[in-house]
């Protein structure tokens, strides 16, 4: 399984979650965990998704939902699990 | 799952406190490329490096992206050039600097470092070659780095090789005058040199090091500067608390990369070297760390003190983080790559006095001091001299990374540009150490460099 973080991070508007879901789906890429937060306008979204069978290289994916996220003012970005456990768990 | 917090932190981390992976460095052994025909033995190294290192840099690319953490350079090093020119017969090392040059731009690395030769006891013909053909190799090559190392805590200080290095510096700033003395920004001179040190200048893969290994470099001064804006007065405890908690973390990422990389390429996994290294950009400088924890102006009294407390508690983060911690190690307090450096020496509160007083404590030396252009060969010597005592004594590296600039005097400036920063140009003291420096001979190890 190879896991990676989905971060997205902006202005609040509708349609975040629907976007990056659909681009992923698109991809074959599986969603296995979601945690979103709304902070004033402020949004936050992680989500944890296997990309084990994705449809283009990593990179591709990565410049993809950079872009789209782009479209909508959002930073959205996408980064292997380990570098997290590497730096939070013992 | 990790949660929330920590993943936002990270990336804030990245994105806003400057934290990366400062090099990955393949250190690659020559030793065999050696041949008595010089341009056979440059064909060698040229072939070498090329086909050793030829994946570094789409490998940390591919890295960088998937883990979206920046890995600012990709860099070689190589066996001390004066060990594998040895055999070849010929006076002219230049064009053994200009293979590694060509080497270096053919795998798109921005440094190259080894042009290197190690005299702490004495010279070889080779090691004196070399050493004569430093300013000419420096002005002809964008990206080879030099280094000498003339002492050591075993040896004792070779003051021939300290007075050859002051001449080797004046002229290499003499020969690369237009672009402000630049090449005196690759050429670094060591009292005990390490042999996997991952950062240039003073890169080289000591003899002891196997054909092939990654080393990392680590960053993030930013980070540990966040950290500890967020105690504002707590206790020293607390503070290098802090700061160990913050190096650890950010030792791991070096560790994740090196090992990733090191799968990747099929080379075996070096070291990760432990240091805080400044940039020129605001907000990753390591004088403002110490100015963070209660100094009005990094220099003032108080600032060793400070930096001894980073230095060790840097270290006591890493060490459990890492499986192979070595290279330098500690935090850099180089004065061009820094801002809040830059600042406090246009300020006049740090002296080039207080810099030596600060290496004594930290990881490396003076580095990246601009003086006054007409500064004599001989003061410069002294300078290196002084440093190398510093680190013979105190079973440590130091090092010195000076740049006589041409045409300048105290209080005008140097820009190098790029990581190398902007260095104002520093006063030295006016006496005269040439008597001294032209004694020649060797400066005995101390006593306690008779361990065994």
């Amino acid at each position: 399984m190879l896991r990676a973080i989905v971060t997205v991070i902006g202005r609040d508007q509708v349609g975040i979650i629907a976007a990056v879901c659909a681009l992923l789906s698109e991809h074959q890429v599986n969603v296995l965990d979601i945690s979103q937060t709304v902070l004033q306008e402020y949004f936050s979204m992680i989500m944890l998704v296997d990309c084990s069978d994705c449809s283009v290289p990593f990179a591709q994916l990565a410049e993809r939902l950079r872009a789209a996220g782009e479209e909508r003012s959002l930073d959205v970005r996408i980064q292997r699990e380990d570098i997290f456990n590497a730096m939070h768990r013992v | 799952m990790i949660n929330t917090h920590e993943i936002l932190d990270t990336i804030h981390m990245i994105d806003q406190e400057h934290l990366d992976i400062r090099t990955i460095t393949m250190g690659v052994s020559l030793l065999d490329c050696a041949h008595p025909d010089p341009k056979e033995a440059c064909r060698r190294i040229y072939d070498r490096i090329c086909q050793r290192a030829e994946r570094l840099v789409p490998v940390g690319e591919a890295i960088e992206m998937e883990y979206g953490i920046p890995i600012v350079n990709k860099r070689i090093s190589v066996t001390p050039i004066a060990l594998v020119a040895g055999c070849s017969e010929t006076e002219d090392y230049t064009p053994f600097a200009e293979a590694m040059d060509r080497a270096a731009d053919a795998c798109g690395v921005n440094f190259i470092g080894g042009f290197s030769a190690l005299v702490h006891k004495g010279f070889t013909t080779g090691d004196r070659r070399l050493i004569r053909a430093i300013p000419t190799a420096l002005a002809a090559t964008e990206r080879v780095c030099s280094s000498v190392n003339v002492a050591s805590s075993k040896a004792g200080i070779n003051m021939d090789a300290v007075a050859a290095m002051g001449r080797a510096i004046k002229e290499t700033a003499a020969l690369t005058a237009d672009a402000g003395g630049m090449g005196c920004a690759k050429l670094v001179v060591f009292a005990n040199a390490v042999e996997d040190n991952p950062f240039m200048a003073g890169a080289f893969h000591g003899v002891g090091e196997a054909e092939c290994a990654i080393h990392v470099g680590v960053s993030g001064p930013g980070v540990v500067h966040h950290a500890l804006k967020k105690i504002p007065g707590a206790s020293f405890d607390e503070v290098a608390e802090t700061v160990k908690r913050t190096a650890f973390r950010i030792t791991r990422m070096g560790q994740l990369v090196g090992m990733e990389a090191s799968s990747r390429l099929g080379v075996p996994f070096g070291i990760v070297d432990l240091s805080l290294a400044p940039t020129p950009a605001v907000g990753d400088s390591v004088a403002r760390i110490l100015e963070e924890m209660g100094l009005e102006v990094c220099g003032g009294h108080g600032t060793t003190a400070a930096l001894a407390l980073l230095n060790d508690a840097v270290k006591k983060g890493g060490v459990m983080a890492s499986s192979h911690v070595g290279g330098l190690s500690g935090a850099f307090i180089p004065v061009s790559e820094d801002e809040g450096m830059i600042a406090a020496v246009r300020s006049g509160a740090l002296s080039l006095d207080k810099l030596e007083a600060m290496t004594c404590v930290c990881s490396v030396g003076l580095d990246m001091i601009a003086v006054p252009g007409d500064t004599p060969a001989e003061t410069i010597s002294a300078i290196i001299a002084d440093e190398a005592a510093v680190g013979m004594v105190n079973s440590k590296t130091t090092a010195v990374r000076i740049i006589p600039a041409p045409g300048k005097s105290v209080g005008d400036t140097v820009v190098f540009g790029g990581l190398l920063g902007s260095a104002p140009v520093m006063p030295v003291h006016p006496g005269s150490a040439a008597v001294f420096v032209s004694r020649g001979g060797r400066i005995p190890a101390p006593l306690h460099s008779l361990k065994n």
